[in-house]
């Protein structure tokens, strides 16, 4: 019982530094720290109301599929659009 | 009590596959958010400052309300389970009564939100009305933004009935310190749609608030 | 036969346990869903299989005489949605995984009998809508719904296609969601991991890349369907949208939506392999990772669809590179079927013939997907008819083969009966030919130049395009066979006993047709599978 309230109070302090954090100018980091604390949140969610602590390593791999696969999503398309333009096309193409 | 249901050898093997069915239909609702995700975070790279400026219309006080009212709900939640786990069938019932006003709290906020935006032009679509510059990637993130909550609105919805029938069936005695399996999954629903919550309040409200 | 065997009609088995549409529309036997789905995929094949007849009959003359251009692109559209979301998706897991799974792992039933008739019921609404969308004049975009044409301009029923497709979607995560839990849970005493058949293993890669996948494509059709109904612009580029995110969302789905069409039939192919040549497969732990490599390694490649697209150069190397790497677990297993093949004892039954012709096919179409991974070649075959050679060679002369072997071999433990063998053997040896002739030339037809989704086509390219229908017409009739003999031996053909393959496996060791029950009494597992006599190595 404990336990829930103690994470509770910890989730709603994060929420406060990240609204807080938002308002100082940090440039690129800014969205980096947001989703960094979001994933905090997330995981003490997970692994305190979820149980997820003392569940089976079976549900702790399903959970983490669910982000891996996410990831995997999002490096290869950032495999494209960040990378546009950086390699150059072949010179035969470019003679069109 | 539930009967064990005909396919399973005993109750332990019927909670062990209740469990891991609930987690794999997450991970699938993973999925689904994290495409939507993905459509955004391609056009916020791509639009960061006129994104920041449509973030900026977004009401931040009432998107912290609503996030604090979440989390509060999964607290009481988990207390909830809690006392299914102990057996306190009153405790239980109350805790899921409480656990839907928090949603339905929330739910209203957001109402008030899309009123809010509508009434502003702020709805996509032919009504949109912008008075910065970058109309059409503007509308982009509002887009994203009734899609994405929206679909989480869904599935409050979805979690607040869900909670009705849990409650009316703990009402009716329906569970106890060995048979709580339908709360334990319904907690594990709401959980996941609070973190769903979690990563959108930033990624939506939080964009370029320095400016 | 002993009078002390129990025949067909005076045992109680799933079949004859109840009878009325309630007893088969309520149902929550594994076994009884298997058939519902089998009854309407098998209609949709036809329907399929009816469009593509259109296209080929089109295709006979060089100009564009039998249809109008809008009505082709209609009758592509149709047949690739109908073939890829309603025939090939749920086609061996729908039919055979659902009847399987639980008796190849000793269970009573899947994990979620209710879930399990559910998705029945979202498959069949997923179909009418799917339906509806075709008698109100069909759609017009091709089963990829590229954007801004499917979004913005085309003026065809794509919403309605949508839902079906996004409905039917929800259908595939269930199934795949009670196969993994099934598999994880319930397998009886003694049945561990590395004693399923590699029949279970490919189903269960298969699961996880429908849970893992399907979600994508439907939140993207879904956002399609989203534009046209309110008219915003998420990929039209005039309202600041990026048509090549659409591109991305659909084939990160998409692709390894090509495995979850043939892993299961990969599956099926082990399983006939070593019951028809009564030898236990080679490298039984390679063909069984090999699955989950794919499964996993399919999420890596769906940039190979959009070489010509304009995604970025860096893109386009690391998506052909990772795309050679896929095919390594597909060779692993063709090479791994051979060697099971080499000295075993081989029967040519129907469900071997099929089997030899997946093998043969498979890697033919397994292939010519590296020569389109290779960005070289592909610049100039994309879009011709070289690619759609290169899939109907996997999906035709790989699932759909391995489809018909595994009904041709657990028919007699689904219905009770044997079907006619030496007719199924014609059958086999007909589609064979008629499929080579059809889809062979369309190789010749792409490299040459022939594009793809054309109703007319220059004039060289009618030799080979007549070549194509007429081996159309003969797979047509290599297809029909079956539907027609199967049926038949349903009521004439002779009683099966619980065994007639001698195979090892439990499903074999109950009743033909099984109790509902699946077991009399639970089994208890001892030995590895395929434990066949003749010594092979094992790995």
């Amino acid at each position: 019982m404990r336990i829930y309230v103690l994470v509770w109070v910890l989730l709603l302090l994060l929420l406060g530094i990240t609204v807080s954090a938002a308002y100082i100018p940090l440039g690129k980091l800014n969205p980096v720290l947001a989703v960094g604390i979001a994933a905090t949140k997330a995981a003490l969610i997970a692994a305190y109301f979820m149980h997820l602590r003392s569940t089976a390593r079976l549900i702790w791999i399903v959970a983490t599929a669910g982000v891996v696969w996410l990831a995997i999503m999002f490096t290869l398309t950032a495999g494209d659009y960040f990378m546009r333009g950086y390699l150059p096309k072949p010179t035969v193409w470019q003679q069109r | 009590m539930e009967a064990r249901a005909h396919q399973f050898e005993d109750a332990e093997q019927q909670q062990d596959a209740a469990t891991l069915g609930m987690w794999v239909f997450l991970t699938t609702e993973v999925l689904f958010f994290g495409a939507l995700l993905l459509g955004y975070s391609v056009y916020r790279r791509a639009f960061p400052s006129t994104f920041g400026e449509a973030s900026r219309h977004l009401d931040i006080v009432l998107g912290t309300v609503n996030t604090a009212v979440l989390l509060c709900s999964s607290l009481t939640m988990a207390f909830g389970v809690y006392q299914a786990q102990q057996g306190n069938n009153r405790a239980l019932v109350r805790y899921l009564l409480l656990t839907m006003f928090l949603g339905s709290l929330f739910l209203g906020i957001k109402f008030y939100e899309y009123y809010e935006k509508y009434s502003e032009g702020l709805l996509p679509g032919s009504a949109f009305v912008w008075h910065g510059s970058d109309t059409a990637h503007a509308s982009i993130f509002f887009l994203f933004y009734f899609i994405l909550t929206g679909m989480h609105a869904l599935h409050m919805i979805v979690g607040v009935c869900l909670l009705l029938v849990l409650a009316i069936r703990g009402r009716l005695g329906r569970f106890s310190a060995s048979y709580y399996t339908p709360l334990e999954m319904g907690g594990l629903y709401w959980h996941f749609v609070d973190i769903v919550w979690v990563f959108l309040f930033p990624l939506l409200y939080l964009v370029d608030r320095s400016s | 036969m002993s009078t002390e065997q129990p025949t067909w009609f005076t045992r109680e088995h799933y079949l004859n346990a109840s009878f009325g549409w309630r007893s088969w529309l309520l149902t929550t036997d594994h076994k009884r869903v298997a058939l519902l789905y089998l009854m309407t995929i098998t209609v949709f094949f036809f329907l399929g299989g009816a469009f593509a007849t259109m296209i080929r009959l089109e295709l006979l003359t060089p100009a564009g005489d039998l249809f109008q251009a809008e009505t082709y692109n209609k009758l592509f559209s149709m047949h690739g949605i109908i073939m890829v979301f309603f025939f090939l998706i749920p086609s061996i897991p729908a039919v055979l995984g659902n009847f399987l799974v639980p008796m190849m792992i000793g269970a009573r039933d899947l994990a979620f009998p209710k879930l399990n008739l559910l998705s029945w019921y979202l498959f069949v609404a997923g179909g009418v809508f799917v339906l509806w969308s075709i008698v109100a004049g069909g759609v017009d975009t091709g089963w990829t719904f590229y954007t801004p044409y499917s979004s913005m301009f085309s003026n065809t029923n794509v919403v309605l296609a949508i839902l079906g497709i996004f409905i039917a979607g929800f259908s595939s995560i269930l199934t795949g969601l009670n196969f993994i839990v099934t598999i994880h849970k319930m397998r009886a005493p003694g049945m561990t991991w590395f004693r399923l058949p590699l029949f279970i293993w490919a189903h269960y890669a298969t699961a996880v890349i429908m849970v893992l996948g399907t979600p994508v494509i439907a939140i993207t059709l879904a956002l399609v369907a989203l534009e046209r109904v309110w008219g915003v612009g998420i990929f039209d580029p005039a309202l600041g949208g990026d048509p090549l995110l659409f591109q991305h969302l659909f084939w990160f789905y998409s692709h390894p939506a090509v495995y979850i069409m043939i892993l299961p039939g990969m599956g099926v192919v082990s399983e006939l392999v070593t019951t028809h040549a009564r030898k236990r497969i080679f490298g039984y732990s390679f063909v069984a990772f090999s699955s989950i490599a794919i499964a996993v390694i399919s999420f890596l490649v769906w940039g190979h669809h959009m070489f010509v697209s304009g995604q970025s150069q860096f893109a386009n190397l690391m998506f052909s590179l990772l795309s050679f790497l896929v095919a390594i677990p597909s060779a692993v297993k063709v090479f791994n079927w051979t060697a099971t093949l080499y000295r075993g004892s081989i029967s040519f039954s129907a469900p071997m013939l099929y089997a030899m012709g997946f093998i043969g096919l498979f890697t033919m179409g397994g292939l010519t997907g590296l020569f389109l991974a290779a960005i070289a070649v592909d610049i100039h075959v994309h879009d011709t008819y070289f690619v759609v050679a290169h899939f109907h060679y996997i999906m035709v002369g790989g699932t759909i083969m391995a489809y018909l072997g595994g009904i041709h071999n657990w028919w007699p433990k689904l219905t009770g009966r044997m079907y006619p063998e030496t007719w199924a053997r014609v059958a086999a040896v007909i589609v064979f030919a008629g499929f080579n002739l059809t889809f062979f030339p369309q190789f010749i037809l792409g490299y040459l130049g022939m594009p793809r989704r054309y109703h007319a086509y220059a004039e060289e390219f009618q030799v080979l395009n007549v070549m194509s229908t007429a081996g159309a017409s003969i797979l047509a009739l290599g297809y029909l066979l079956p539907f027609v003999y199967l049926i038949w031996s349903l009521k004439y053909g002779p009683e099966a006993g619980t065994n007639p393959w001698e195979a090892k496996g439990l499903e074999w060791q109950t009743l033909s047709p099984p109790p509902t029950e699946n077991f009399e009494e639970m089994p208890e597992v001892s030995e590895a599978a395929y434990n066949y006599g003749s010594p092979s190595p094992s790995i």
